[in-house]
């Protein structure tokens, strides 16, 4: 009970700072916000890392494979994204994209 | 490495995530804000990688190579416009990944013979369920988004008791579950809840997609938050609550610029029913449709201009001619800002992106509080492919579908140039008698084109 109540604790506070922390993001980033968040949420990747490393069963560890791939794809591919939109906030230069349309 | 050690680097991972959030909240500070949090994951995988349960390394690279081919392919390849579907394709993968973890934790509990406690087993049953419909949700989003699956609202006669049928058996599969402990209950309940996904999402429409995306958001941080439960795992509790909290905020956000409730929006049936009774009525001879040109001389003699995007430049990828056009503009003196209404688009700040991708710069993209009250000093608005977010009967018509919703006040200004395709009423399915009204102009082609011909009628004059 005593371990339950300390992972409670930590997860009340870590959403208020959560909100907190949030609130503050401006409306013109709030894609970037849920690309960034999302890459974060693929945390549940060190849980399929050691799944996936640990061979308990045949099955455990396909699945741990597909586990680690999807995490990967969350991680990698979401702080991609959130960089390359990031980076289009940032001032200007020179017009570099003007041919892309 | 001592566990102690392991907990540490955890908890400065966990740190380092939410500095990532508070790097985003200003511009400036964003990049570095992605990249503390970036740096943050790698601690965790790194630390993690040390583990001492691990026997080899080759699954877990497989798994690295072929995640970080696909997601990195992904993210370089996706097109500005796109980044919608592309979020909430992400976002289910973070959620089939909670599923497979929480699984895969009652595996290795079954195998080296341990019991789960009540604490870890409701866990296990809460990852089960919120990450398969986040999963599957996300995937029908996706489809949605990319065209693969029809937009509008699908629904059928009760629709909602079947729901509430494949929500209540996954919980009654996981209750059994937890009596049974045997993984196979674990499967159905993952199948019922599969299930359950798809038809929660279905049955929304394009234009409350930003609703579903934030809310699949969320879920993808409370399945790693149901995780971290499983796992007694302090991280995944810290950033699948942080991101949880993000998604329910821009939930809240949405749904607050639509004047509607959540509940309304996952259940209400909004964008069925269409409407063409009363247009005639609205619209009878009153719309006046310009050519470029005439627009042009308009611009020319004006000194304040404020530009109203909405899906519908996303559509027609007129963002660079925007760019061009404000370019014009401001060459000729004239002052250039943009109205962005929070639900415009396909997902929160979908605009700002597209806007920000054609180099725009983002002091003059303005948040609907922001800028209504200068609408009167406003000489020209052009609204390019939005609709219901400047539709004026959702101030006076309190039986309209969109009665009460916060619109940008374009009304309000001396002229207001609609660039639309036709009349055709936007998702709400009702007529817009901003069409129809004395200030308004209606220039009807692709925004794309009709943009550029502006430019080429600004430049000849």
């Amino acid at each position: 009970m005593d371990s339950f109540i300390a992972v409670l604790t930590i997860f009340v506070l870590a959403m208020i700072v959560g909100f907190e922390v949030i609130t503050k993001v401006p409306p013109i980033l709030h894609t970037p916000l849920m690309s960034g968040s999302n890459a974060i949420s693929g945390i549940t990747i060190i849980g399929s890392i050691i799944a996936a490393g640990a061979k308990y069963t045949t099955l455990a560890s396909v699945l741990g494979v597909i586990a680690v791939a999807f995490a990967t794809i969350n991680v990698v591919g979401g702080f991609l994204v959130t960089h390359r939109m990031l980076e289009m906030f940032q001032k200007p230069k020179s017009d570099q994209k003007e041919k892309k349309s | 490495m001592p566990q102690a050690l392991v907990n540490i680097a955890y908890l400065i991972s966990a740190l380092l995530f939410v500095f990532a959030f508070k790097g985003l909240s200003h511009p400036r500070t964003a990049i570095r804000g992605n990249l503390l949090g970036a740096l943050g994951m790698l601690i965790a995988i790194v630390v993690t990688l040390m583990d001492k349960s691990i026997v080899s390394y080759e699954l877990i690279i497989l798994g690295f190579i072929i995640g970080g081919v696909i997601g990195a392919v992904l993210a370089i390849k996706v097109q500005m416009t796109a980044m919608p579907q592309m979020v909430a394709l992400f976002n289910g993968f973070g959620g089939g990944a909670s599923t497979l973890v929480a699984a895969l934790a009652f595996i290795e509990a079954t195998q080296l013979n341990k019991t789960l406690g009540t604490q870890e087993t409701v866990a296990t049953v809460a990852s089960g369920i919120i990450g398969a419909v986040t999963f599957w949700g996300s995937l029908v989003a996706f489809g949605k988004l990319e065209g693969i699956i029809e937009e509008r609202p699908v629904r059928y006669k009760g629709d909602q008791i079947v729901k509430i049928l494949f929500a209540l058996s996954s919980i009654i599969l996981g209750i059994y579950f937890g009596l049974e402990r045997d993984i196979s209950y674990y499967w159905y309940l993952v199948a019922a809840s599969s299930v359950l996904g798809v038809l929660l999402t279905i049955p929304i429409g394009g234009a409350d997609m930003p609703v579903v995306i934030s809310l699949l958001n969320s879920y993808s941080g409370l399945a790693a938050c149901a995780t971290g439960f499983v796992l007694n795992n302090n991280v995944l509790i810290i950033s699948g609550s942080l991101v949880g909290a993000s998604g329910i905020i821009l939930t809240n956000l949405m749904c607050k610029a639509m004047n509607r409730s959540l509940t309304n929006v996952l259940f209400g049936g909004f964008g069925e029913i269409v409407a063409g009774a009363d247009e005639d009525k609205v619209y009878g001879g009153k719309v006046k449709s310009a050519s470029p040109e005439e627009v042009a001389m308009l611009l020319e003699n004006a000194r304040r201009v404020v530009i109203v995007p909405g899906y519908g430049m996303a559509v027609s990828q007129a963002q660079f001619a925007i760019r061009d056009l404000m370019k014009v503009l401001e060459s000729k003196g004239i002052e250039v800002e943009f109205a962005i209404h929070p639900v415009a688009g396909r997902m929160p700040g979908h605009m700002n992106v597209l806007l920000a991708e054609a180099n725009i710069p983002y002091e003059k993209l303005k948040e609907m509080d922001e800028i209504n009250p200068t609408f009167e000093q406003t000489d020209v608005s052009i609204v390019i492919g939005a609709n219901d977010v400047v539709n004026p009967l959702a101030r006076t018509d309190s039986n309209s579908p969109i009665a009460g919703m916060p619109i940008l006040d374009v009304d309000k200004s001396k002229t207001v140039v609609v660039i639309k395709r036709s009349l055709a009423p936007g998702f709400a399915g009702i007529p817009n008698p901003l069409f129809a009204a004395d200030n308004t102009l209606m220039l009807f082609g692709d925004a794309k084109k009709m943009v550029q011909e502006l430019i080429n009628a600004l430049k000849e004059s």
